[in-house]
């Protein structure tokens, strides 16, 4: 067996005629794909293909459109050689000429900026809607189910309540550990300046229990429970799982999303109480190893800087942060239509909205808390 | 002449579950072979156990005379580039459309032109019979059966030497699968086409398979041609083959049968 190829037996003039032979496969094709285009100006054309081996689809293509160009040109195309094996293949490649759609139909490139634009924008209103809507389903489906508790799925509630609160306990402690270690010592080489280390517990406390390790519990579970929550809804909707969930009659808003939301809203306050801790744990050891403030300093330090205010700013503001992180994972979740990129867009997104969310929230807290006073 | 697939001991299991046990079983060269045995009878995994997607616990497997546990991975690329397969499912990368999809091996492996692969993926949508549109349709987009299709031009992009196909007549109208079927025939014919059919399908079974493997008891049970199976007296298969939905099938298999090679008859003599 030797490679496919093709030589010019007789050009010049009205005709041409083509000696083909080898094997013209597949793994052929590319290499004679560029010599059988553009073969010049004869008017007729002849395929000898008394030594052709052996050819397959994408041979007998080349072969055939060929053919088909000097045909339409208005020339002769003819073939000798032929096998019943080589024209049972020409002709279920001829039968088959049909020229197909590749890519749906692209619009200029300025029209697709702008469509862009536009329909960025649009999404956004429509984003926000959805959110609306899903929030007044969602808690309707929460007052049915205080009524009715019984509705109330308890195993997959404690089942996530496991993954998105027991789990994330030793990445939430670290981080928030650490965090507390980098303010005492930022804190402390500026305050020293003034002589006033001491006040650096102040620092450590007001900043860790008012704002950070709430915000940092939230920004963490956001991007490992809020993602989990688009991308497992997600890949049920891509399998058709969730509607399959809703012919037999079960309420996905019930099964899927509010374990989630109720797992959230239970376990980010004790996420962030247990940030809290390690954060001024993080600041305590801080301040004994580099400050000298023994540990016995800083706790009777700790109750004179913080009124209980400052530890329940932080608190409260946990289960309104979960219930947002939760609603988003969960509602992207359902966004996702039916392939696996999306279930990817969607997971990304869900991340960023969520993150963007908690945010905006903490700042209207903050507000809210300047104007009564705590 | 050389079996393309042949394989020796087969031992196959999922923890405890033994799935496959001393299976034997050769495919020949131009056949098609249908492999048939009850629902979680391990067809499937027998199937992704040949194309190296499930490792085997004992046994080997060889194909095209190269046992795959052993060859270097360029080897193994070579090999796989002469296989197709048909997932029960199809299996389409969902990101790409149609077209899309049967250029994927044509570009990863043959580095065709662009315009070539359009051409080539124009002439197996059409082979496969979905109509032109469907080429820049997502599969998101495509019914059951279009999908199926679609995942068969996909597995003949490279024009195979073997087929493994799963179930390929599942789901498609009954016209949709006697073409399907026929389809599959005209390739084995003209391709020198190998074909491993896996299906419950007992029309595609009668019309164009030349044998059958019987998959029962953990390793094939019976291999042959479709009177053979007619004839034998094992319970299952005189339930699988003259129960209530083979007796209805059998007449028009035949006559189909018949007619399959009427055409081609007229088509030898018309030459
Ligand atoms: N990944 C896996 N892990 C564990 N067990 C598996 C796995 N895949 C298959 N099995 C088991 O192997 C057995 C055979 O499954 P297989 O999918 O091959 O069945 P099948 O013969 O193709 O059935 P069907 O006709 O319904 O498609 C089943 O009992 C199944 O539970
Ligand atoms: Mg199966």
């Amino acid at each position: 067996m030797t490679e496919g190829w093709v030589k010019v037996e007789a050009g010049g003039g009205e005709e041409l005629l083509l000696q083909v032979g080898g094997i013209w496969d597949a793994r052929n094709v590319t290499r004679l794909d560029p010599q059988l285009r553009g073969l010049g100006p004869a008017a007729n054309i002849t395929l000898d293909l008394s030594q052709l081996e052996r050819l397959d689809t994408a041979g007998a293509w080349l072969l055939f459109r060929t053919l088909k160009e000097y045909r339409n040109r208005g020339g002769r195309a003819e073939v000798t050689g032929l096998t019943t094996s080589i024209e049972a293949m020409l002709e279920q490649v001829a039968a088959n000429d049909t020229p197909a759609e590749i890519e749906p139909p692209r619009p200029n490139a300025l029209r697709a900026m702008v469509e862009d634009v536009g329909g960025g924008a649009v999404d956004v209103v429509i984003e926000a809607k959805q959110q609306i809507a899903f929030l007044g389903l969602l808690l309707e489906t929460l007052a049915r189910s205080i009524r009715h508790p019984s509705r109330l799925r308890l195993v997959p509630l404690v089942h996530h309540m496991e993954q998105v609160g027991f789990n994330a306990l030793p990445i939430v402690g670290l981080i928030s550990f650490l965090i507390g270690v980098v303010l005492a010592y930022q804190g402390a080489t500026q305050l020293q300046r003034f002589g006033a280390e001491i006040f650096v517990v102040n620092l450590i406390a007001v900043s860790v229990l008012r704002e950070i390790a709430i915000l940092l519990t939230a920004i963490v579970v956001a991007g490992r429970s809020g993602s989990a929550f688009t991308a497992e809804i997600g890949s049920m909707v891509v399998n058709e799982e969730v509607d399959a969930m809703r012919t037999l009659g079960l309420d996905p808003m019930e099964v899927l999303v509010l374990p989630r939301v109720l797992a959230l809203v239970i376990t980010l306050p004790l996420l962030a109480f247990f940030a809290d801790m390690m954060g001024l744990f993080g600041g305590m050891l801080m301040c004994w190893g580099a400050l000298d403030i023994s540990p016995a300093l800083f706790l009777e330090r700790l109750q004179d800087a913080v009124s209980p205010w400052s530890f329940w700013v932080g608190i409260i503001k946990a289960p309104f942060f979960a219930f947002l992180i939760a609603m988003v994972g969960c509602l992207e979740g359902l966004r996702v239509t039916r392939s696996a990129e999306s279930v990817g867009q969607q997971t990304t997104r869900s991340v960023v909205t969520s993150i963007f969310l908690v945010i905006v929230v903490d700042a209207l807290f903050s507000i809210f808390f300047a104007t009564v006073g705590v | 002449m050389e079996p393309v697939i042949r394989i020796r001991g087969l031992r196959t299991q999922f923890g405890d579950q033994v799935v496959h046990e001393n299976l034997d079983l050769d495919v020949r060269q131009g056949e098609i072979l249908g492999i048939v045995g009850g629902s979680g009878t391990g067809k499937s995994v027998l199937l992704r156990t040949i194309i190296g997607l499930n490792h085997p616990a004992a046994g080997t497997i060889e194909v095209f005379g190269q046992n795959l546990a052993e060859v270097s991975p360029a080897e193994r690329l070579a090999v796989e580039q002469r296989w197709g397969v048909l997932f029960q499912d199809g299996a389409l990368f969902s990101s790409l459309t149609v077209a899309q999809n049967i250029e994927v091996p044509m570009k990863e492996h043959l580095g065709m032109p662009a315009r070539l692969r359009d051409e080539i993926a124009a002439l197996k949508i059409a082979m496969v019979g979905l109509p032109p549109e469907a080429g820049s349709k997502y599969p998101s987009e495509l019914s059951g059966g279009m999908r199926k299709r679609a995942g068969l031009a996909r597995s003949l992009a490279l024009d195979p030497d073997l087929i493994f196909l799963d179930e390929p007549t599942a789901g498609l109208d009954p016209i949709g699968a006697a073409n399907f079927d026929q389809l599959i025939r005209r390739l084995a014919d003209n391709l020198g086409l190998t074909v491993f059919m896996v299906t419950h399908d007992l029309d595609s079974l009668n019309a164009i398979c030349d044998r059958i493997a019987v998959l029962a008891e953990k390793h094939v049970m019976v291999v042959g041609p479709m009177v053979e199976m007619l004839r034998h007296e094992h319970p299952w298969l005189r339930e699988y083959f003259h129960g209530p939905r083979a007796r209805a099938a059998r007449p028009q298999a035949q006559e189909r049968a018949q007619e399959i090679g009427n055409e081609m008859e007229v088509k030898l003599n018309g030459d």
